[in-house]
């Protein structure tokens, strides 16, 4: 049976007019057409359908569209502003964090969320924040760096 | 390539069962362009002017084949090698701006499109490099010449006092200039596509090299980062809807019944029923993924007997075909032999035989595979992710019983290979289902279908056995392996009697490439045994190695990454449950040297990797950046399959298909690694995607040894031989 579920999706209001159990991935792909967001392994088991649901990291793969009803979305699409990239994603094309760069949205959403908790993180923080996120071209030591180069940014601003 | 080489590759692409298969149409596709001030505008291609829309690549074997010369002043550039991370979309842009002295901006480059592109064969084989790069750069270089002479023509001047930049050709003397896309403009200019592509014009030698050589970036890596480029599965057609395809339970199955009428029943499904190829297509995968289970639900199936992973490596054994010496496909000998391996074993003082078990793996690609196809006036168009664009449009043809001029496929950059996308299953699923609804149909595998109807690297019984002489030197080799395929079978050492074999057997599993294919298996045996050798004859392993290398370039690998590891001052000097070991190979000629530290938990039975250490060297390198990457990115992965990854398996059913059953490395699992690539200059450039992966297995079991004085000998080490070992 279908319901009227409302969507916040990277500031805009919209509705949906679906079965509720549908997971918040496939609408968002689907019906709202932002592919951006990925499916690796629909059992929340990869990263690569992160999302930011209230500002938290969420799966959008386990994540109902029902639940995410009338609460902010942000999906990698949403990051850009007036043109402009975000520094996470700035940092990634910086270091060259991408091989196949599938993983890549999953990975930046993933980062965004953690320097918004901790703007300065340890190598050891990034990594343990980031392991839910899988990467098979394996290009982790890059990764880390982009999130080090914007940790780096944010601590100079915050010194000077 | 040599025709053996040739041969093992095309052996193992052919282990892959069915052939099926499934781009980006950029002749159609908004350009997104990125000012400076980082605004992105999408331009439509009309106004981006460099292909028209009635654009017709030129015949094989012509400039027009693999070139166009925008009137803007863009080049465009067409090849048949796909993208799958791997850096070639930067590389073969490279190679062409390079050639044509421009920077990378100015060159548009379309990959895998088979109405738009040359055949370049399969992306496999780390052939880019050695084989495309330079077809590339002298159609590039031919253009070039050609352009040139065109503005000498023009102005009645010899090609003495010619300066090219920029895609700008200025003749010094008397200041005049035109640009490549003023040239473009003139009537007959279609006599530069007609040119063959293959002129007298010589190709940048590499001391003069100013593009090829950098750390170019990917071209397309905005998109990329701001979720824009669209892969396989994000394709978007009018009216498009979701397919998915019922599995059966187990491998070789045969359907006995089934009802579709609650599927037919439900609304605005297609249901496609034809023998045993059931599938549906909605307005949305969930609802296919719905009438599907309706479907299972009242399937019943035939599954027939077959050997379980437990029983694996004693069936391979079992149906070993027996050596029927060379020649021959059944039990055919590939390797090469040498001396008289019987005679080599009687006179030595030392003998030692071994056996080593490899395990079934994965590619497991982020992207899982996926189709979309169209059916439009008798032409089949299918996206797809797959590194064989033109067997796939074979494929298509074949099983449609149509021209293969009526198919096209396209690849746009894919989300991962590895080896493991060589065949186009999804995009026949994808055009069955599409011309049944009359709709096109996107179909993406799930994860679970990925990891049980895709394809594995094979599984190996690796059986050697081995003679030293009264002063420790290897005098027999008699290497035997079952199953996984003669890539990297034969030693690189100098060994006065030896013979190599390669059987087949009856696998029970679909197999097919990985990246370095058996190589990652053979090196992984023959690496931990020349370990085991050393140990036997009481030399350093690093010495072992280096007193039966010939070979220069695996010598310079071994000693450049020995020294960077600093292996003199580790070995023998670590703390306990702390070791040190290498391994070094050759393959696709390639060289890699590998080093790695180790320390075991051996009541939890853990093998954790501290610190490796790879040298590797693939004659000039063209993109160092990118190489690094693949260097860094073939260790991690390596790790994978050294420690933990295993499929397991049993009435035809996979049991571990998923993430949390079959554990990839993840960033938890980096080590610290030291990258040491080795730039010959002056030699051909080959790739480097592959190769660097088969040192990693050996080298961490040869530091685990080293740690405990504990042989495992499978792949992945068993951490519990460790347990059982330790008290």
């Amino acid at each position: 049976m279908n319901d009227t579920i409302t969507l916040i999706v990277n500031g805009r209001k919209t509705a949906v007019i679906t079965d509720p159990q549908r997971p918040l991935l496939d609408v968002l792909r689907e019906d709202l057409k932002l592919t951006g967001t990925k499916y690796g392994c629909g059992r929340g088991q990869c990263g690569a359908c992160t999302v930011l649901i209230e500002g938290k990291r969420s799966l959008s793969c386990i994540t109902s569209v029902s639940e995410a009803s009338n609460k902010e979305i942000i999906t990698i699409e949403g990051l850009t502003e007036g043109g402009r990239m975000h520094p996470v994603q700035e940092a990634f094309l910086e270091e060259g964090a991408i091989q196949c760069g599938y993983c890549t949205p999953g990975m930046v959403l993933s980062a965004v969320s953690l320097l918004k908790k901790i703007p300065t993180p340890a190598e050891s923080e990034i990594i343990e924040w980031m392991n839910p996120n899988l990467c098979r071209c394996c290009d982790y030591i890059r990764i880390v760096k982009a999130v080090q180069r914007v940790a780096k940014g944010a601590s100079e601003v915050k010194s000077s | 390539m040599s025709d053996k080489r040739l041969a093992e590759e095309l052996f193992e692409l052919e282990q892959c069962q069915s052939g099926s298969g499934a781009g980006l149409d950029l002749s159609r596709r908004g350009f997104v362009q990125l000012l400076g001030a980082g605004l992105v505008i999408t331009v439509s291609h009309g106004q981006a002017g460099s292909l028209g829309v009635n654009f017709q690549p030129g015949k094989r074997g012509t400039i027009g084949s693999r070139l166009h010369i925008g009137q803007d002043g863009i080049i465009t550039v067409m090849t048949g090698k796909v993208e799958v991370g791997q850096g070639s979309r930067a590389q073969i842009t490279q190679a062409a701006a390079e050639e044509l002295r421009v920077s990378v901006d100015r060159i548009r480059l379309i990959m895998a499109d088979t109405d738009l592109v040359p055949d370049d064969g399969t992306t496999a084989g780390s052939r880019t490099t050695p084989s495309t790069v330079p077809a590339v750069r002298r159609t590039a270089a031919t253009a070039r010449q050609v352009l040139t002479d065109m503005a000498c023509r023009r102005w009645n001047v010899s090609d003495k006092d010619i300066e090219l930049q920029e895609g700008t050709i200025t003749h010094k003397t008397t200041k005049r200039s035109v640009t490549y896309g003023e040239l473009a403009k003139s009537t007959d200019f279609d006599k530069v596509y007609e040119h063959s592509d293959d002129g007298n014009a010589t190709v940048t030698s590499v001391s003069e090299w100013q593009v090829l050589g950098v750390s170019v970036p990917r071209p397309n890596r905005r998109d990329i980062v701001a979720g824009a480029h669209r892969f396989p599965s994000d394709i978007q057609r009018p009216e498009m809807l979701y397919g998915k395809i019922l599995r059966p339970p187990g491998f070789g199955a045969s359907l006995v019944s089934i009802d579709i009428s609650e599927a037919k029943a439900m609304k605005n499904v297609v249901v496609v029923h034809d023998g045993d190829f059931i599938g549906c297509a909605a307005s949305n995968s969930f609802s296919a993924a719905k009438a599907v289970k309706a479907i299972s639900k009242t399937a019943t199936w035939d599954v027939p007997d077959q050997p379980s992973g437990k029983e694996l490596f004693s069936y391979l054994k079992d149906h070993a075909q027996i050596d029927q010496g060379r020649g021959g496909r059944r039990g055919r000998s590939s390797g090469k032999s040498k001396g008289s391996v019987e005679y080599g074993l009687k006179s030595a003082k030392r003998v030692l035989s071994e056996t080593y078990e490899v395990a079934y793996i994965q590619h497991a690609p982020m992207e899982p595979r996926a189709a979309v196809a169209q059916w439009e006036n008798g032409k089949l168009t299918v996206w797809t992710g797959t590194q064989a664009p033109n067997r796939v449009q074979s494929d298509l043809a074949d099983f449609f019983g149509i021209d293969s001029k009526l198919v096209r496929v396209i690849v746009p950059d894919t989300g991962g290979g590895f080896g493991g996308k060589h065949t186009g299953d999804a995009a026949v699923e994808a055009a069955r289902l599409a011309r049944v609804a009359d709709k096109p149909v996107s179909l993406r595998w799930s994860r679970e279908e990925e990891f049980t109807w895709a394809y594995f690297r094979p599984a190996a019984l690796i059986e050697i056995q081995a003679g030293l002489d009264g002063n420790g030197s290897l005098i027999a080799w008699d290497f035997k392996e079952i199953n996984a395929g003669s890539s990297g079978i034969n030693s690189p050492y100098e060994i006065p009697n030896a013979r190599t074999r390669y059987l087949r057997s009856d696998p029970p599993l679909r197999q097919g490439s990985y990246r370095c294919l058996a190589a990652t298996a053979n090196n992984f045996a023959r690496e931990s045994f020349m370990d085991e050798l050393a140990a036997i004859a009481g030399t350093d392993p690093l010495a072992f190695r280096l007193s039966h290398l010939k070979d220069t370039r695996l010598r310079a690998v071994l000693e450049a990454a020995a020294k960077k590891f600093r292996w003199d001052k580790r070995k023998g000097k670590t703390p306990a449950d702390t070791g040190v070991g290498l391994a070094c190979g050759t393959e696709k000629d390639s060289f890699v040297a590998c080093c790695a530290e180790v320390s075991v938990d051996r009541n939890r039975g853990t093998i954790t990797v501290r610190n490796v250490c790879e040298a590797f060297e693939c004659g000039a390198v063209q993109n160092p950046d990118n190489l690094r990457a693949q260097v860094q990115g073939c260790i991690i992965m390596g790790l994978g399959a050294a420690l933990r990854e295993e499929i397991r398996f049993e009435k035809g059913r996979i049991l571990n298909a998923g993430f949390a059953g079959y554990q990839v490395p993840r960033f938890q699992d980096v080590p610290d690694i030291d990258v040491v690539l080795l730039d010959r200059q002056d030699l051909p450039s080959v790739g480097g995607g592959e190769t660097p992966i088969i040192g990693i297995a050996p080298a961490i079991a040869n530091a685990v040894f080293d740690a405990t004085g504990i042989r495992i000998r499978s792949m992945p080490l068993s951490a519990s031989v460790l347990k059982k070992a330790g008290k």
